[in-house]
């Protein structure tokens, strides 16, 4: 099966150490911007109790949730600690054109 | 005790009717505020809490070498007075700030601050971490959140008990020994997931081992005064926990999905705030549980515009709370209610949930 890369967002609509929700087909993700312009993505919603991460707060490469302060590492989708015990889907991002693209297959 | 009406239990009648609600783990109101002003007021530093936690560590120490030297005479009670609201009242505050992870930057002093300061509030640090994440998801909804300080119609004698933490204090001690015999009570098996109970039980090990290390001390010593630094603290000095803590949510309404009809924010002096590390902002902490105890004066003016009109001070909740219970003792049903402010009405998702309790 051919690599599916969906156009997400510019650059520019992430700030520096912070994140943004993309829905697409029904599904919500989580878009991250670290400080040194590095851009990831994970599922949108923690895995604690279902609450968008693009509330919440990056700290370096921590995504802490806005309802419960669970935290992940959303480089590698890890929980780090309670209350979220189950690590939480990573997608892979790139960026061309000064568009970031996140391949969902 | 009248029989209630609702079924406060986490397993009961009223847990199921929750869910059936919708009202269960549902979407809660947030005041609108720029994305940008919030990034900077949730921002962690280490700098405040280091102060703070430096100047409660000092009134500690000296308090109880005050209480030590002149231990025997009258001049140790106003010191143990000092001691026993710091050891057994102001840590509900710092149990509560770290145990959120945003008193500190670096986790592992709020994961240390969050332990020191359970075993001082006589609170098992696992099973409250748990029960106060279920809090914020369903704050005041019957059924659902296992820390309703108030339940109706109010048992006011297990309240009075617990402004010395007696009636606490002994549920939690019959905990440690179910825990530390490797065992959950039903209620605590809802909210504690499989992977974290062991941390339960050992830890009720060690709080009991503690005990029973400071009891044989006292023997020892032919004196309480070993019981007097540790242990007895969480009750003596345990009055201010209940103080601040009824005016969070208590005589408010039940059953509704948003922080401003349910929890009330007071101005109080800045002794009680160093206390109770700013959780009079109460309704801006449910709202936006990331932002640190230190930044919620500021979000209170980002967002008081869109919220009832704030208590004038911890006297002025009181009025309110105690008319309040006292009448629900007849009227289990009533509840103050908290008036938003001209122009402003809850967000029409929160009607969206069939309100249907069982009375």
């Amino acid at each position: 099966m051919p690599e599916q890369w969906f156009d997400a967002c510019d650059t520019d609509d992430i700030d520096q150490d912070d994140v943004i929700r993309f829905d697409h087909e029904g599904r919500t993700f989580a878009l991250y911007r670290t400080e040194d312009d590095r851009f990831f993505a994970t599922d949108g919603l923690c895995t604690h109790e279902k609450v968008h991460l693009s509330g919440g707060l990056v700290m370096g490469t921590i995504i802490e949730c806005p309802k419960h302060n669970g935290r992940f590492d959303f480089t590698t989708g890890k929980a780090k600690g309670a209350p979220v015990c189950v690590d939480i889907a990573t997608y892979p991002v790139k960026v061309e054109a000064g568009r970031v693209l996140i391949r969902l297959a | 005790m009248t029989p209630t009406p609702r079924d406060y239990s986490l397993i009961g009648r009223d847990a199921a009717l929750a869910e059936a609600n919708g009202i269960a783990a549902a979407e809660w109101y947030s005041c609108p505020i720029e994305r940008k002003q919030l990034k900077e007021l949730m921002k962690r530093s280490d700098g405040p809490a280091l102060r703070d936690t430096a100047i409660w560590i000092a009134a500690l120490v000296l308090s109880a070498a005050g209480g030590i030297y002149f231990w025997g005479s009258l001049w140790a009670v106003p010191f143990f007075l000092v001691y026993g609201v710091l050891y057994g009242s102001s840590s509900d505050s710092r149990w509560h700030e770290a145990g959120h992870g945003t008193a500190f930057k670096t986790r592992w002093m709020n994961d240390v601050l969050y332990y020191v300061a359970s075993f001082m509030i006589l609170r098992e640090p696992t099973v409250w971490r748990w029960s106060h994440t279920r809090h914020h998801t369903d704050t005041i909804i019957v059924g659902r959140d296992p820390e309703i300080a108030v339940p109706r119609p109010p048992d006011v004698a297990a309240l009075l008990l617990n402004i010395f933490a007696l009636k606490s204090s002994v549920t939690t001690l019959k905990s440690l020994f179910i825990h530390a015999a490797g065992r959950l009570k039903p209620d605590e098996a809802t909210f504690i997931p499989e992977m974290e109970r062991w941390k339960v039980y050992v830890v009720a090990r060690i709080y009991l081992a503690i005990f029973a290390a400071v009891v044989a001390a006292c023997f020892w010593m032919g004196s309480i005064l070993p019981a007097m630094l540790v242990g007895l603290p969480s009750l003596y000095g345990g009055f201010m926990t209940i103080y601040f803590g009824l005016t969070q949510h208590a005589g408010l309404a039940e059953d509704v999905l948003d922080h401003r009809l349910n929890t009330r924010t007071i101005y109080m002096n800045p002794l009680f705030r160093f206390l109770y590390w700013n959780m009079n902002y109460h309704v801006e902490h449910h709202m936006f549980p990331m932002v640190p105890y230190h930044a919620l004066p500021r979000l209170h003016q980002a967002i008081k515009d869109d919220c009832p009109e704030p208590y004038p001070s911890t006297i002025a909740a009181y009025r309110e709370i105690i008319p309040t219970i006292l009448r629900q003792l007849r009227e289990p049903a009533y509840h103050a209610v908290r008036h938003l402010p001209d122009g402003k009405t809850p967000v029409p998702y929160n009607h969206g949930a069939i309100i249907n309790p069982a009375e």
